[in-house]
């Protein structure tokens, strides 16, 4: 049976299980914490850093955090929305973002943390890497360009074999997104489209649909990032 | 000692462009020049983007005019995707289109006669320019000004309704259309509260015909001489001959009425029309082959597409038109002031068809998109506000762009418009002692006769040597750099 513990975020006291991550204890209790790389029913990666929350004292994923009784966390104060929103303009520069004419404009959550934070100029240089496009899939585009090595689709797109159709290429300043061309080949339409739906941003697109879903039925249309999450607020 | 005057940047156009003119030492004018100073490259950088892209990616080129550069992609990707031209859509996916585009031209078509054209005709071209603007005409004609306010307003409404947003939407996709109209959005637009409904527009459009009409008869002389010279006239018209911005066959006429291009089928139209690139213009010079270089050369917008056309098929624009054509005794009509007429007839049609479209049950129909056999090549023409807007676009067996070219409708007016300030600037100019703030601004009031988006119409890329020359106070070359 699990353990019921309490903990605190912002100084407010909250009830959770023992052993469930920060971010859905967080979330069960009408608290959002920014994710971008983690997503329900894999095992977490703590890749992204967006979730960066204090612990204790101690920054932390709150995403692969387990909870425990007593833990004191912290995630809205000043310090941590400008250390996300660091990250929200390292992810944006270090890419070739181009939001007026991306299909996922809308339905982007990298997108939507931008508008969250309020990021207007970003702090840092634009990169301005050159990536490749890969269309050879007949069900997937792949744009480069936008990935932000989150790993979604690594840890989730897999065939009746546990295989991965996506795969990192290259280490470094080099890496890159890729897709294995043979299983491609064989990809259904509705995996094609998982795959679209849990990319975060625009990398992953469903080939000949683009833009069929029209304005202001977008999944931050009327609702911005979060806001599902906090109007649950007990 | 020889002058050159420029004016720059042109006020009251969209975009960037400056004119260089020419005097000699008894200051004759010996030549002046329209050169469009921005730079696009929209051919270039969508290659390789997946091909539904194009008509979102593409109608960024331009923030006044959009849903043209977005309707004209998606034809053109219509004929990819296997939907065919014209009526290969559903009737839903063809008339929100048709609407998209109406409204459009309903928004432009005011923007350019009340914010831009107006304060000419209104406070005169040799008013002063610090109230020669729209603030002016706010002060001066108050009810005026709102009424096109409001008109640029209800077709911006309009575009919110079909394209999802009213500026850079993504309404059209290739086969068709990504929403119907809801009855919600239809009564806002057929029976709004006064005066934001569809038959106060009808009314206000044609009292901005009777406007221009009575300057017109204040100023005859003055309208009738100003740029006025023969030309050929290109645009669509539906096969029947009707004037329709949203789909038809290419027509041309000369400048008395005969027929030099005999609505031909525009995923033709590279064996009927060339570009020629100049060293001066990031913009392009289009011409009609089979007439050459010299004699090629064609107007389009209201004016060509009032000439072109044989009817109007809306009973009040139509009046309208007979009037029209009656003036020049059926033959085209080429008084370079007169595309403001006839941009308000045009106003007046838009807003008859948006009234059409709006009574039509096949608007709330869910019946979207259609898609047949996949091709790797597509043209798509439409009449956008300032005149045909051509498309074309190759690609590859993954989807991928690999060619596009554009041919922007303000390109298609370039040797027109070049003609119009070398021939004001002389009439104007020649042999004066000073040169007059009121004499430049007529050469503006030749170029927005037009309504040129130059920000759209520059893509001479990689076709145009860059040439820069470096010169010293005393006229001598310091530095010379070409690519």
């Amino acid at each position: 049976m699990s353990e019921k513990v309490k903990f605190t975020i912002d100084g407010k006291e909250f009830e959770g299980t023992k052993g469930q991550f920060i971010v859905d204890a967080a979330a069960e209790n009408g608290v959002y914490i920014p994710v971008l790389c983690h997503w329900k029913d894999v095992t977490p990666s703590g890749s992204c850093r967006i979730c960066s929350v204090k612990v204790n004292g101690r920054f932390m994923t709150a995403c692969t955090t387990p909870l425990e009784d007593g833990m004191e966390v912290e995630s809205e104060t000043e310090e941590i929305q400008d250390i996300r929103k660091a990250i929200v303009e390292m992810l944006f520069v270090e890419g070739n973002h181009f939001c007026p004419a991306c299909e996922k404009s809308g339905d982007c959550d990298l997108q939507g943390l931008g508008y969250r934070y309020q990021m207007m100029v970003p702090r840092f240089p634009y990169a301005f890497e050159r990536r490749e496009l890969d269309a050879a899939s007949p069900k997937i585009f792949l744009e480069k360009n936008r990935c932000i090595f989150c790993k979604r689709c690594i840890r989730m797109i897999k065939d009746e074999q546990g295989k991965s159709y996506f795969a990192f290429k290259y280490r470094g300043k080099d890496l890159e997104i890729s897709m294995d061309k043979e299983l491609a080949k064989n990809m259904s339409e509705e995996l094609a489209q998982e795959a679209m739906d849990i990319c975060p941003v625009g990398a992953i697109l469903r080939k000949e649909v683009g833009f069929a879903k029209p304005i202001g039925t977008r999944k931050y249309d009327k609702m911005p990032i979060g806001s599902d999450v906090e109007s649950s607020q007990k | 000692m020889a002058q050159k005057i420029t004016i720059e940047p042109v006020t009251r156009v969209e975009g960037h462009g400056k004119v260089t003119i020419h005097l000699d030492s008894k200051m004759n004018v010996q030549q002046t020049r329209l050169h469009i100073v921005e730079f696009r490259g929209f051919e270039r950088f969508v290659q390789g983007r997946p091909y539904w892209e194009a008509p979102v990616l593409v109608q960024r080129l331009c923030g006044i005019c959009p849903v043209s550069h977005h309707l004209a992609a998606a034809k053109a990707l219509d004929v990819i995707v296997g939907a065919g031209t014209g009526k290969g859509l559903t009737a839903t996916g063809e008339k929100m289109r048709r609407l998209m585009h109406y409204g459009q031209m309903f928004q432009s078509h005011a923007l350019h006669f009340f914010h831009l054209s107006s304060p000419d005709f209104l406070l005169g071209y040799d008013a002063d320019p610090a109230i020669r603007n729209v603030v002016g005409v706010a002060q001066k004609f108050p009810e005026l000004a709102t009424q096109g306010v409001l008109m640029r307003k209800f077709g911006q409404e309009v575009i919110n309704f079909t394209a999802g947003k009213k500026i850079h939407g993504t309404g059209a996709i290739p086969g068709g259309i990504n929403k119907n109209l809801s009855i919600e959005e239809r009564d806002f637009l057929l029976k709004g509260d006064d005066p934001m409904n569809v038959d106060k527009m009808i009314e206000w459009a044609g009292d901005a015909v009777n406007l221009f009409k009575d300057y017109y008869m204040q100023n005859r002389e003055f309208v009738d001489n100003f740029a006025h010279f023969p030309s050929n006239h290109l645009s669509l018209v539906r096969e029947d001959g009707a004037l329709d911005f949203y789909h038809g066959v290419m027509r041309a006429v000369d400048s008395e009425g005969n027929r030099v291009l005999d609505d031909v089928d525009y995923q033709d139209y590279y064996k009927h029309i060339e570009e020629e690139v100049k060293n001066w213009s990031y913009m392009k010079f289009p011409y009609m082959k089979h007439l050459g270089k010299d004699k090629g050369w064609y107007r389009v917008g209201p004016l060509a597409r009032l000439n072109c056309c044989d009817f109007i098929p809306t009973p009040k624009a139509q009046k309208e038109f007979e009037a029209f054509r009656a003036h020049t005794n059926g033959k085209p009509n080429n008084y370079c002031l007169h595309t403001h007429w006839a941009r308000l007839i045009e106003l007046l049609h838009s807003a008859e068809v948006i009234k059409e479209l709006l009574e039509d049950p096949d608007l709330q129909k869910d019946d979207l998109v259609v898609k047949g056999k996949k091709g790797n090549e597509g043209v798509g023409l439409i009449e956008a506000p300032r005149g045909t807007l051509f498309h074309h676009y190759k690609i590859n067996d993954d989807d991928q762009i690999t060619m596009a070219n554009l041919i922007v409708s303000t390109t298609n007016n370039n040797e027109p418009m070049n003609r119009s300030v070398n021939m004001v600037s002389k009439n104007m100019m020649t042999g004066k002692a000073v040169i007059t703030e009121p004499m430049k601004n007529a050469v503006e009031v030749a170029i927005r006769a037009y309504d040129p988006c130059l920000s759209c119409a520059t893509h001479a890329l990689g076709k145009m040597p860059l040439d820069i020359k470096l010169y010293g106070p005393d006229d001598e070359e310091l530095d010379h750099y070409k690519s």
